[in-house]
């Protein structure tokens, strides 16, 4: 077995015994990565040099004290999460040469523990985006299928773990962006609770939305991952005050007497047939190992996409709005004047899809619309969350598809941005209710591709999520990583 | 026709924080261009703000001083536009959840006394500054300032004259002041007010046309620009003409109001909630915490002043205008000097020589000018030598007692002393002393004055004007 192919828990017992070491496994990812990532294309930004000093360094602490839990573990880190002397681009030309001065907190509570950076990997500019492909530097591809997409926007994040190229990654999810790329690529990712994980330091796409979260090979790693990232934070004042569990304590093959809401929404037209037949599965499952199956409504799920498309894009538009030339990042410098300056350097420092949301969230914040769009669409958010709220009393997790179709070929929906935005139906409600979502491998499409299952749960119940994704991830038995070329 | 004036303030105060509002940046004014700033107030990607307690805590403190509702539940927002001084694209403020409304002073003008409402006040960032250079076609930011707490306090259109929109604005400053929760220095921006301005015919109920003035950096610029643009606006409407709704800059150098360039006062600002601040929820226990050190303000010492000192009204008001004066007076009171003596001297004298420099550059202390009085009162000095005491007190801080020791100025109150000189100028000047026999009261004058030049203003003046009389009349006369 070759070493990048263990999984976080694996390669921490064999490192603690001596049997391997850091070195020998980050040299194996690195490898790994020279191999495939020529057609994989996760990283935009690969710090050869730095890893395997961390890694050294991690091999001699080791000797001589206690060390962190992830000690020398290779993690690859999604390039808008800030990391000091790292250039950070967020996807974007507008960052192209970013160092950020600072680590963002999850970085810093990874390096913290002993991690390994092996660099930064690839996103939908800004994570506005579901395939990776608005990323100015490099799309990612799925490793199941040449020619797929990896999903998005934490596409780089999911194609890496995927691909052997990291044992682990840290993704944002704003409306399904770690959900979704974890489901077309066949690995495990968690968007936690809003407020459960620190935003210091991940770039803002849309503040009230973005949550920083793991992607992982298993359930296992992805309850040390959450261990390593969870907790206040008295730099992000959204950061919640509240203790936080060993979340490995939840991994028990036992789900007797849990409530499983399936909620009907999620199953309705337009669902890709072969993801039905994964997701059901996967209840029966569940339901032969002793959980209660419910049927549950959450009838505003239709007006979610709709709620989301503006306020993200409004929160975008004003979180974005930095990036004007002056203090950091793109400037252009032909301009003569300050008008000019902000218009050049804008215009040709977003893409495409970033342009169209910051007109969007403009539009909808406007003097004379603001109530039409943005305080409806808030208005809508509190439903949502009620629709939640009531499920949750006569359930305890909701298992559902993540999207609605498997990954599709890349360039397929370029020119309709609805359809890709009709695509996160099934994810954004967790972002618009701040509750957490998991997306765990459930099985194969007839052609290849992975298909995930979603798992929801209450605010800061991240512990029924993983016990849930623990039971199935033991029933359905997932290959973990593909056969690349 | 007859117009009425509506006068409506808005004024930015700069709270006392040792740091930023949303970071932990020193305030300090003054320091080199853009030593006190770090990720969080300069807006790199990915920063979060974090808030300032004190801030929220001086806002109360404002709040319970102009008997305001304070909001239990209150929100930032996000005002959006584009400026070079302004790193994050947009300022961190409070729109529709402000923490303060509904507040109150009262003001005097010209004997009259009259409330003025506060709409609001709320808590925001301060931008930054930018820096042109004087040869070159370049501008530099320097973002010491960005992220400074103000406050914002938003008068009612309830003034009807710069007299009135004058004194609004000093009681507000008076207030911060003794609050010490702003240090309203308006030259270094640190109290700045903008204006709201409009006419319309005395008896109709709508407002008229209103312009906005800014650049006022003093009181005197405030009444004078609202003076400018009343009349502006007056001749305007006269003639038949409109007042146009535009922002208006205040130009010392001219004396008169001129439109602001461009179209920076047609912004859509697009606020809506911050995303990364939660609401803030203030508990009772706290506000009352606050409520219990409040100092006594203005209007409850000016009363005091009157009752316990037995001020006039009118020096009551402008002993109790400045927390320090009121401060300075009532220690020179506490230090044994007559209280009505005391607030003539700061009155007088004090003020004359302070050209409108705040007390706290003098360099009399408030012991030593009570020290000067009860020299006075024991009778060791004359008010006419106390005169001179005092100005080289003023110039170079010394003890009255040791000035009148080094300079002899000890009152001469020997009665054989003055009584010799009184002879010898009766003697020198036999008309004037015939004429002053004869009643010519005026003449008394010119005696006592010709003594103090010969006794180099020492005498004792009510025991020369004695003697004199004495010397005149008889002892049958007294």
């Amino acid at each position: 077995m070759n070493l990048y192919e263990l999984t976080v828990a694996e390669a921490m017992s064999s490192l603690a015994a001596g049997d391997i070491t850091s070195e020998a496994l980050t040299r194996s990812c690195l490898d790994r990565i020279d191999k495939v990532d020529g057609e994989v294309g996760a990283f935009i930004t690969l710090d050869r040099e730095g890893a395997l000093e961390q890694a050294r360094k991690a091999d001699i602490e080791r000797k001589r004290e206690r060390v962190g839990t992830l000690c020398g573990i290779p993690v690859a880190i999604k390039d808008l999460l800030c990391t000091k002397d790292m250039r950070t681009t967020c996807g974007s030309q507008m960052l192209a040469d970013f160092i950020p001065p600072y680590d963002a907190t999850v970085v810093e509570k990874i390096k913290g523990q002993g991690g390994v950076i092996l660099g930064k990997v690839s996103m939908d500019e800004f994570a506005m985006g579901s395939t990776s492909e608005s990323c100015a530097f490099g799309v990612p591809q799925n490793p199941w299928k040449k020619g797929y997409v990896a999903g998005g926007s934490s596409g780089g994040s999911a194609a890496a773990v995927s691909a052997g190229e990291c044992l682990a990654s840290l993704g944002s999810d704003t409306g399904g962006s770690i959900r979704q790329p974890a489901s077309l690529c066949g690995v495990i990712g968690m968007k936690p609770t809003y407020g459960r994980v620190s935003r210091y330091g991940l770039v803002a796409f849309a503040s009230s939305l973005d949550q920083v979260g793991p992607l992982c090979r298993d359930v296992t790693d992805c309850a040390i991952l959450m261990n390593a990232i969870s907790g206040h934070d008295q730099r992000d004042s959204t950061s919640v005050r509240i203790d936080v569990p060993d979340f490995t304590s939840f991994l028990k093959e036992d789900v007797r007497g849990l409530r499983i809401g399936v909620p009907r929404e999620y199953f309705s037209a337009g669902l890709h047939p072969q993801v039905e037949r994964v997701v059901r599965s996967g209840i029966d499952l569940l339901r032969q190992a002793g959980a209660v199956v419910v049927d549950i409504t959450l009838p505003h799920t239709e007006y979610c996409v709709a709620a989301y498309y503006l306020i993200a894009p409004a929160e975008a538009s004003s979180n974005l709005a930095r990036y004007d030339g002056v203090n950091f990042g793109r400037r252009d410098m032909k301009a003569d004047t300050l008008m000019s300056m902000y218009k050049d350097t804008r215009s040709a420092g977003f893409g495409t899809e970033v342009k169209r949301r910051i007109l969007i969230g403009t539009y909808a914040l406007s003097s004379g619309y603001y109530d039409a769009y943005y305080k409806k669409a808030s208005q809508v958010r509190t439903m949502i969350l009620r629709d939640f709220q009531a499920a949750y009393e006569s359930c305890d997790v909701l298992v559902s598809p993540v999207t609605p179709t498997p990954a599709w070929k890349q360039g397929e929906n370029s020119d309709n941005p609805l359809a890709v935005y009709l695509s996160d139906i099934l994810t954004i409600s967790a972002n618009l209710a701040g509750i957490p979502g998991i997306s765990v491998p459930g099985g194969f499409s007839s052609d290849g591709l992975p298909i995930g299952i979603q798992i929801q749960g209450r605010h800061f119940d991240e512990g029924s999520l993983l016990r849930v994704a623990y039971a199935l991830e033991k029933m359905v038995g997932v290959t973990r990583v593909p056969s690349l070329a | 026709m007859e117009f009425e004036t509506v006068i409506g303030l808005e004024i930015h105060a700069q709270l006392k924080t040792a740091s930023k509002i949303f970071c932990g940046c020193s305030t300090e004014f003054g320091a080199p261009p853009n030593t006190h700033t770090c990720p969080v107030c300069q807006g790199m990607p990915g920063v979060l703000p974090v808030l300032n307690r004190k801030v929220v805590e001086f806002a109360i403190r404002m709040g319970l001083a102009t008997e305001a509702t304070i909001n239990r539940s209150n929100q930032f927002a996000r005002k959006n536009y584009f400026y070079p001084d302004l790193p994050k694209g947009y300022q961190t403020s409070q729109y529709d959840k402000p923490i303060i409304e509904h507040g109150q002073v009262e003001i005097e003008v010209d004997g009259a006394t009259r409330i003025i409402g506060i709409t609001r006040m709320h808590m925001e960032e301060d931008a930054g500054k930018l820096v042109h250079d004087e040869r070159e076609p370049v501008s530099y930011v320097d973002l010491n300032r960005t992220g400074t707490p103000l406050l914002e306090i938003v008068s009612e259109p309830d003034m009807r004259s710069p007299q009135e929109a004058t004194a609004y604005l000093k009681k507000i400053h008076a207030i911060l002041r003794y609050l010490d929760i702003c240090d309203g220095n308006m030259q270094e921006g640190s109290f700045r007010c903008d204006a709201n301005i409009s006419l319309r015919p005395v008896g109709q109920k709508e407002f008229g046309t209103r312009t906005e003035l800014k650049n006022m950096n003093s009181f005197r610029n405030v009444q004078a620009a609202l003076e400018y643009e009343i009349r502006r606006q007056r001749d305007l409407l006269l003639d038949g003409g409109k007042v146009v709704q535009q922002t208006l800059l205040w130009n010392p150098d001219t004396g008169r109001t001129e439109p602001m360039r461009g179209k920076e006062d047609a912004h859509d600002y697009r606020y809506f909630p911050c995303p990364d601040l939660v609401p803030v929820e203030l508990d009772d226990e706290w506000i009352e915490a606050i409520r219990a050190t409040l100092p006594e303000l203005p209007d409850a010492r000016k009363k005091r002043f009157i009752a316990e000192y037995g001020l006039p009204l009118y020096d009551a008001g402008i002993l109790t205008g400045e927390r320090e004066l009121a401060d300075y007076f009532e220690l020179a009171v506490n230090s044994g000097a007559d209280p009505k003596k005391v607030s003539n001297w700061i009155m007088t004298e004090l003020m004359r020589e302070l050209k409108g420099e705040a007390i706290g550059t003098c360099r009399i202390s408030a012991q030593q000018l009570a020290q000067l009085l009860l020299l006075i009162e024991k009778g060791t000095i004359s008010g006419k030598i106390a005169k001179t005491v005092f100005q080289i007190m003023f110039e170079t801080g010394k003890d009255p007692e040791i000035i009148v020791r080094e300079k002899n100025l000890v009152q001469v109150s020997d009665v054989g002393e003055i009584m010799t000189v009184v002879q010898q100028l009766l003697e020198q000047h036999p008309d004037q002393a015939r004429e002053l026999r004869e009643g010519k009261e005026k003449l008394m004058g010119f005696f006592v004055g010709q003594l103090m030049k010969q006794m180099k203003g020492k005498a004792n003046p009510a025991m020369a004007n004695e003697l004199f009389r004495k010397a005149i009349f008889g002892d049958e006369q007294q």
